[in-house]
């Protein structure tokens, strides 16, 4: 027995102990977070804003002023914090007179590696989508990233359909996104050759913005246009 | 005990981190962020600074609170304390550049499992004075962040043609796009680690000789 080492025995550590710092530790770090949260929210803010009208206003150049709206089943209203449930937010583009230009969206599908995010400018007057800018993807460089480029690809936003039912309740026809060379009709995205997912998440995301957006918008248009310099 | 030898033993730590057990390079840590933030030298160089200021903050604070720490609620503690850091990073970033904040993605909150940080709270700040934690931690920062840009600014030379976004071989230039895919990532990585063990090799030869 002699050769064996001596057993050192740990003395138990005081649970209170361990509590403590534990509560310290958080409260601390709790503090600090919130000081910064508080410290950083106006560029963080600013800086979106920028972000978006900069995106907006590269999709409606005739762009003044640009103003935040929720459009949901009581009306539209001026946006604040994050939309409500079953609201859908867009931006109403104004030029230098006051007068309505254009309606920007965002609509987002998921695409290849990454939801992607576009966002759309839409006229009463044709009843269409008459541009899209992609806001966010992380699609593959050289193929899925064409979205942004290809000229046969964004011919196909110049003038897209997205007529409504008479009843206001949905879009006439749906967009979709069809293979490449086949589109026929106002509605059709003429998908990218070698980037099919990615094309088609483009149509889908401005599907389901329109379908949503549209039926909630169209009807209350007056009161958009008419807010036109009052914010 | 002079200041001379103090001195000199921080700039040891300092280039420890740097050279002789560079995160990236030597120690193949960290590599989630390494590979798959390096598309571009501006992300290498935002990712970089980012885990820096982390890994200086949540050492320094360590182990300035090392002595309150119990042993068995210590890995707890560090983890509260680094994911605090990464929350103020993330905050900062969003605050300075939204294209950094989207370049970059979730990989700022994935720095809260970076094994560099954990790794050097655990091995050097819980049981050294903060200046000296402050040092080490500056040292592996800045030796990760030129890890990064190692690998992000070859990356967007070979896949883009750039280098911080300014075309370096004009309009003629036909980009390695496979350089700024995942794939990519792996061909530099290991490009970069074959030049370090040529260097070690030759280094070895020299003092053989």
């Amino acid at each position: 027995m002699s050769g064996q080492q001596p057993i050192h025995v740990v003395p138990p550590v005081n649970s209170l102990r361990m509590v403590r710092t534990l509560m310290l530790v958080t409260s601390l770090c709790g503090g600090l977070i919130v000081a910064v949260w508080q410290w950083t929210q106006p560029a963080i803010a600013a800086n979106k804003k920028v972000v978006l009208e900069r995106s907006v206003r590269a999709l409606i150049p005739n762009a003044a002023e640009i103003v935040e709206y929720d459009a949901s089943a009581k009306g539209i209203s001026p946006a604040k914090g994050d939309p409500a449930a079953g609201a859908v937010r867009f931006y109403a583009a104004y030029d230098k007179d006051g007068k309505l230009d254009a309606i920007a969206a965002e609509g987002a599908a998921r695409g290849y590696a990454d939801t992607v995010r576009v966002l759309y400018g839409y006229r009463r007057a044709c009843e269409c989508i008459f541009g899209i800018r992609v806001t966010h993807m992380r699609e593959t460089p050289g193929i899925g990233d064409k979205i942004i480029t290809d000229p046969v690809f964004l011919q196909s936003f110049e003038h897209l359909d997205v007529s409504l039912t008479p009843d206001m309740k949905s879009l006439f026809n749906t967009v979709k996104t069809v293979k490449h060379g086949s589109k026929q009709f106002g509605w059709e995205i003429d998908a990218i050759a070698g980037a099919t997912i990615t094309s088609k998440a483009v149509g889908r995301g401005i599907n389901d913005s329109a379908q949503r957006l549209l039926p909630l918008l169209v009807p209350h248009l007056e009161a958009v246009k008419q807010n036109g310099g009052m914010q | 005990m002079s200041s001379q030898p103090l001195q000199a033993s921080n700039m040891e730590q300092l280039l420890e981190g740097i050279w002789k057990q560079n995160p990236v390079f030597v120690m193949a840590l960290g590599m989630c962020p390494a590979l798959a933030v390096t598309v571009s030298a501006f992300n290498a160089l935002g990712m970089g600074l980012a885990t820096t200021f982390v890994l200086i903050c949540s050492c320094t604070l360590i182990s300035m609170l090392r002595r309150f720490i119990p042993r068995e609620v210590r890995i707890a503690t560090y983890i509260v304390i680094i994911a605090t850091f990464v929350t103020l990073v993330d905050y900062i970033i969003q605050a300075v550049s939204l294209a950094l904040y989207e370049a970059l993605g979730a990989f700022i909150q994935l720095i809260v499992v970076n094994c560099i940080i954990l790794g050097r709270a655990e091995a050097h700040a819980a049981k050294n004075p903060p200046f000296s934690a402050m040092v080490n931690a500056l040292g592996m920062g800045i030796g990760f962040t030129i890890g990064l840009f190692a690998l992000g600014s070859v990356r967007e030379i070979l896949g883009a043609g750039k280098l911080f976004g300014i075309s370096l071989f004009g309009d003629q230039f036909q980009p390695w796009v496979v350089m700024v895919l995942p794939p990519g990532g792996f061909f530099v990585l290991g490009l970069w680690l074959l030049f370090f063990a040529w260097l070690a090799k030759r280094k070895e030869a020299q003092h053989g000789a």
